[in-house]
């Protein structure tokens, strides 16, 4: 028994480790040769690059224009992330006030609905009208689509706590602070990482599609100024090398927040756990 | 209706006409009239749905009653007045998922205000209690459903209550797991001198545990039957094939019996 353990779990680790490794290696070998076919593609019909660039020269792009790229891709990151920021704060707060109060939440909700059932690009020219600064309207609009998921699934989470634990709290007389902090607040908290992964890419898009509205040009602009000046100029490979930028940026944000999703409930709630078998 | 056990020492729940109706009309317990001495052991037992979750609750302050009054240790329940001496078990043992078993267990002393450091000795004692000590640092969900349970009434008694309400704690385990936290109980029972009630659907069950059987019945729920059961604590290991465990048996299976005769959905 004691010689046996040790033996089926280094086995069990064993496979652990393969099927983790095999997580990675899937995926890139997959992008590499999609790459590879894309590029032998172009050069076999010699495609024209004003057309459908090929990879190599989208990375040379990427290499020729790294500096103005960079600061363009700072630029979002800066947008997305503040706007991330807002709705987490406002998302939790109000989803909180509505939590606490029936009332406060049937006369708001209906506004919070309309917010995210406008599509941010029929907003956007107005709130570029009302507010002129122009950082200030691309973070507001890019507000509105990440903060709705935010909101609802904190009102959710926070109801969702068990009744039975609720009642435990009443019979030790827990104050309303202790309540949310030690009850209500870890039961929203699956609800809100899962908001969390949403809201990320909302940001994103929202930020993408706010400052496309906007169609500012300069210096002091991002990816997707980026993408409509190429496509002015019609300088195609620098079009895919912004687009990449772009792609790169939600898949990082996907990766940060599920990594951060796993790490806060990976320990208790059901949809981090990894079970044994 | 029997004469329960009295020791004659002030009764430190006094139950008196008691009625609740629901919002959807249902009355759950009807004109319920009960005194519960200091230190004893009651078990509530009917069938299902004749009041005995909604009477704990009540006793507990969880639920407000619709006519009558409830005082537990001369105050009515759930008031802010004195000490946070009443405990409750649910019948799944509602640990929160997100916190360690040392931690489920510290919460109602968190709550009382108590810091970690403060509490540590007292918590290891209850786990010890329950024979949990190397699981201090588990989550729930890596325990058997016996393990939770036991958390669960270590958490119960980590506050020292005087009183103990329990709403079928182990109708969800299995045989052999039941009577040894029965045993469990009893012990902790005798050990904190508490008073305990302990609602069951379980003849056995309620008559190993208690000096005294409240049968109920439902449609309205009622108080029909008292019964106090002779037998000596500790129990003896050979205490279920005894004559005086097996009469009592059969005084209280009669007992619900007849409260089942009257209950129209039963043919
Ligand atoms: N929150 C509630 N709202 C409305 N009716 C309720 C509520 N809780 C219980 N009841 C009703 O009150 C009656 C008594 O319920 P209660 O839960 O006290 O029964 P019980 O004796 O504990 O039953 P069981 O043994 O099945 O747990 C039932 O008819 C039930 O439908
Ligand atoms: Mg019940």
């Amino acid at each position: 028994m004691t010689t046996e353990t040790p033996v089926l779990n280094s086995e069990q680790n064993r496979r652990a480790r393969i099927e983790r490794r095999k997580a990675v290696i899937m995926p890139t070998m997959a992008i590499i040769i999609a790459l590879l076919v894309w590029e032998g593609l172009v050069r076999y019909h010699e495609v024209p690059h004003y057309i459908i660039p090929a990879p190599s020269l989208i990375a040379q792009t990427l290499v020729k224009d790294w500096s103005s790229l960079m600061s363009s891709m700072m630029f979002t990151v800066k947008l997305t992330m503040l706007s991330l920021l807002c709705a987490i704060a406002g998302g939790v707060l109000m989803g909180m006030i509505f939590a606490l109060s029936r009332t406060v939440e049937m006369s708001f909700f209906p506004f919070a609905v309309i917010l995210q059932v406008t599509p941010v690009v029929a907003i956007a020219p107005l709130i570029l009208i009302y507010v002129h600064d122009t950082f200030t309207a691309l973070l507001i609009c890019a507000w509105i689509v990440a903060f709705f998921p935010i909101l609802s699934n904190t009102v959710i989470g926070l109801r969702s706590a068990d009744h039975n634990l609720r009642d435990l709290f009443k019979l030790y007389r827990a104050t309303p602070l202790q309540r949310l902090r030690f009850l209500l607040a870890p039961s929203a908290l699956p609800y809100f990482m899962a908001a969390l992964k949403i809201a990320g890419g909302l940001a994103l898009i929202g930020a993408v599609v706010a400052e496309f509205v906007a169609g500012t040009a300069g210096q002091n602009t991002g990816l997707a100024s980026r993408i409509l000046e190429s496509s002015f100029r019609n300088e195609i490979p620098r079009m895919f090398a912004a687009l990449f930028l772009v792609s790169v940026l939600g898949i990082v944000i996907f990766l940060a927040t599920s990594w951060l999703s796993r790490l806060v409930l990976g320990r208790w709630h059901e949809s981090e756990i990894r079970r044994e078998a | 209706m029997r004469a329960a056990a009295t020791t004659g020492s002030q009764p430190l729940i006094e139950i008196k006409n008691v009625y609740k109706q629901y919002g959807t009309g249902i009355v759950a317990v009807s004109d319920m009239s009960l005194s519960i001495e200091d230190g004893q052991f009651v078990s509530f037992l009917g069938p299902s749905g004749c009041g005995k979750s909604t009477a704990l609750r009540m006793i507990a302050g969880l639920s407000e009653v619709s006519a009558g009054s409830i005082t537990v240790n001369g105050h009515a329940p759930g008031s802010s007045s004195g000490p946070q001496d009443v405990a409750f078990v649910f019948q799944e043992p509602t640990l929160m998922p997100w916190a360690s078993v040392f931690d489920n267990v510290y919460l109602p002393l968190r709550l009382g205000g108590m810091s970690r450091a403060q509490a540590a000795p007292r918590v290891e004692e209850v786990l010890a209690q329950v024979g949990l000590s190397k699981f201090a640092k588990a989550y729930p969900r890596e325990l058997s459903g016996g393990m939770k349970m036991r958390v669960s009434i270590a958490r119960a008694i980590v506050t020292k209550p005087r009183l103990l309400l329990m709403d079928e704690p182990f109708a969800a385990l299995d045989e052999m797991t039941r009577f040894k936290l029965n045993n469990d109980v009893l012990r902790l029972w005798q050990e904190h001198g508490l008073t305990v009630i302990f609602v069951t659907h379980s003849v056995y069950e309620s008559v190993y545990l208690s000096n005294r059987v409240v049968v109920m019945a439902a449609r309205p729920g009622r108080v029909v039957d008292d019964i106090a059961i002779p037998g000596s604590y500790p129990r003896a290991d050979n205490f279920r094939a005894t004559r005086e465990y097996t009469e009592s048996c059969e005084i209280v299976s009669d007992a619900l019996n007849q409260t089942l005769g009257n209950d129209d959905i039963n043919h």
